[in-house]
């Protein structure tokens, strides 16, 4: 469904080109949901906007991405307007910059089916209260007269999802959709999101920096570090099966919510940017582990025990049982 | 009325430094009792009316203890945490910090002073806090200055212990807030609230907006800086595992009106409330599935 092979991006910051990207290698099969794990500066959504070819003016890209077998990077206009309106949708963090706040719920949802599914007005006012129905909002007929401000937060992200439905995309892209919402309403949200995809067959990239949500929701995860992915495990035991330490160290930095450690195994240093690593493993200044060839020469991501791993010293690590 | 007390952990080590005039030997670091706040709101159409954002809320941090204050959007633990440090008067109710009344606003600069060194609060975004033209080391030895009554090689050795205590060597702590990261920004807010020698610390969402990674560095040293120095935490989140690893005891507001109170740990494992075992359910954890034992 979606493949990325050593992609590199690089953003124009005051004249001078700056690494956003560096050999990111990503795979999302049919029907999959993926999730993008990563702290600040990790290029989760600069993934995303690769993906979507929303990257500001002046980035430089290079690398493939495809989506269903199609360069995205090689799309003319007219392609990759019918592209971004059909075939991926994105959920955005903040549905309230997202949506139109002069437009009543109902145009903001009659505008997707009119202008990319080339429905009538009055077959895109039946199809808009379903979708609402199918996000959980049952009192269409009240939502679809009012305007974002009159909507809470979570009410907001569930007509951006249906929003999002609307175009009936094939993939869709979710970054930190839930991060702005309470809790409990992550929960339903989410929830939402879940079944939908699930019922529907969609592809899902899901961008989050909670580790856990990202576990729950996915099939896999994919853990971003400076710009590329270090590893990609199963998420149904990926606490039993991480083995890069930066996601051992991650798995150990969030404290529980059932038990009380005295300590938590915390990773020094601060997470660092592409444009901050060196020549060699972007992780090694805070690895425990490093040695003079981790800071030498950049690890590949490779095979490892079912997943993928991004790490010159996995094997002897993991054999000799000191992570 | 909700009241609740625990005890701190026990095996902690005593206070380091010796009791000055601001200790209050065994009284309750914090009482809150009644504590309520209304707003006069006026709606679209020029109606006016009464919004209750605190109702009658109660608790108490024992001297040395730990108590998180949980709650969703509009639970009132933010106007709670405003009215603790003087933002907002109360409209009813009675908040006193080491046995000293602050209900009412401070009369007089000694007051004042007296209050900032019973309780200092560290926010979640430190950056709008720090002066930017401020070295970290200057920033901290102002507070010194004005809270601590040291002078000369005292107060240098003072801020030295301070500066290492949140891990900053001689060449950070020359630089400015431009120059630090968000982990580093808050390392200096809780170095400045820790300045003025208080007996209790707010912690406002202080570790929310934070990576995991550096998250975990400051709640470890946020457990060593309680392990040393006796200072009671009023934390203030609506991160549960956060509030479980730092808190003894717990308060759950919602509303404005709190829920559930009682032993942190207890609260946690069984919550006796609904809208607690809604909030606990709401957690992603290992195991956990979206929408599991919601009503979507």
């Amino acid at each position: 469904m979606l493949r990325l092979r050593d992609v590199n991006v690089a953003l124009n910051v005051e004249g001078r080109m700056r690494p956003v990207l560096s050999g990111l290698n990503l795979d999302l099969a049919e029907g999959e949901a993926l999730g993008l794990v990563g702290e600040s500066g990790s290029g989760k959504s600069m993934t995303v906007r690769t993906i979507t070819r929303l990257l500001p003016q002046g980035a430089r890209v290079s690398g493939s991405v495809e989506v269903d077998g199609r360069d995205v990077l090689a799309m003319r206009p007219a392609e990759l307007r019918a592209f971004r309106g059909s075939d991926v949708g994105v959920v955005f963090q903040d549905p309230r910059a997202a949506i139109n706040p002069t437009h009543r719920i109902g145009e903001f949802l009659g505008e997707a089916l009119t202008v990319n599914r080339g429905v009538s007005r009055a077959e895109a006012a039946r199809r808009s209260a379903d979708l609402l129905a199918s996000v959980g909002i049952d009192d269409a007929g009240r939502r679809l007269r009012q305007y974002p401000h009159e909507l809470s937060g979570g009410m907001l992200q569930r007509v951006m999802i249906a929003s999002v439905l609307a175009a009936e995309p094939r993939l869709i892209l979710a970054d930190e959709p839930t991060t702005a919402l309470d809790v409990t309403i992550q929960a339903e949200v989410v929830g939402i999101l879940d079944r939908l995809r699930r019922e529907r067959g969609l592809s899902m990239v899901f961008i989050t920096h909670d580790l856990d949500l990202a576990l729950a929701v996915c099939d896999r995860v994919a853990v971003m570090y400076a710009g590329s992915v270090v590893e990609v495990r199963s998420a149904r035991d990926l606490h039993e099966t991480a083995r890069h330490p930066y996601t051992i160290g991650l798995l150990g930095s969030r404290p529980s919510i059932e038990e009380r450690a005295p300590r938590l195994a915390a990773i020094p240093g601060r997470p660092v940017s592409a444009f901050e690593a060196g020549p060699g493993c972007a992780f090694a200044t805070r690895c425990a582990f490093a040695q003079a060839e981790c800071r030498a020469r950049r690890p590949r991501l490779e095979a490892f025990q079912d997943g993928l791993v991004r790490c010159h010293r996995v094997e002897e690590i993991h054999e000799h049982s000191v992570v | 009325m909700n009241t609740l007390s625990s005890e701190p952990a026990s095996g902690r080590p005593a206070a380091r430094r010796p009791v000055t005039g601001v200790r209050s030997g065994n009284r309750p670091a914090v009482t809150v009792s009644g504590l309520t706040k209304s707003f006069r709101v006026t709606d679209a159409h020029g109606r006016r009316s009464q919004f209750t954002a605190v109702s009658d809320v109660s608790f108490t941090v024992p001297p040395g203890g730990s108590l998180g204050l949980v709650g969703e959007s509009g639970s009132g633990k933010t106007t709670t945490a405003r009215m603790l440090v003087g933002l907002e008067i109360p409209t009813a109710g009675r908040i006193e910090v080491l046995g000293h009344d602050r209900s009412q606003p401070a009369r007089g600069a000694a007051e004042r002073r007296r209050r900032a060194r019973e309780l200092q609060i560290v926010f979640q975004d430190p950056y709008t806090s720090l002066d930017p033209s401020q070295t970290v080391r200057a920033a901290i030895d102002e507070v010194l200055r004005a809270h601590s009554g040291l002078e000369g090689t005292a107060r240098a050795e003072r801020l030295a212990e301070l500066l290492d205590q949140v891990g900053f060597d001689e060449r950070q702590a020359s630089a400015r807030p431009r120059d630090l990261s968000g982990g580093q920004r808050q390392r200096v807010a809780i170095a400045r609230a820790l300045a003025a020698d208080p007996r209790v610390l707010i912690l406002d969402e202080a570790v929310s907006a934070l990576d995991v990674s550096i998250q975990a560095q400051i709640l470890n040293l946020l457990v060593d800086i309680r392990a040393a120095t006796g200072i009671a935490y009023l934390l203030i989140s609506h991160d549960l595992a956060v509030v479980r690893h730092l808190c003894d005891s717990v308060v759950v507001l919602r509303r404005g009106r709190v829920v559930e109170s009682g032993d942190c740990g207890a609260v946690l494992d069984a919550p006796a409330d609904e809208y607690t075992r809604t909030l606990r359910a709401s957690v992603p954890v290992p195991g956990w599935r979206p929408g599991m034992g919601l009503s979507t």
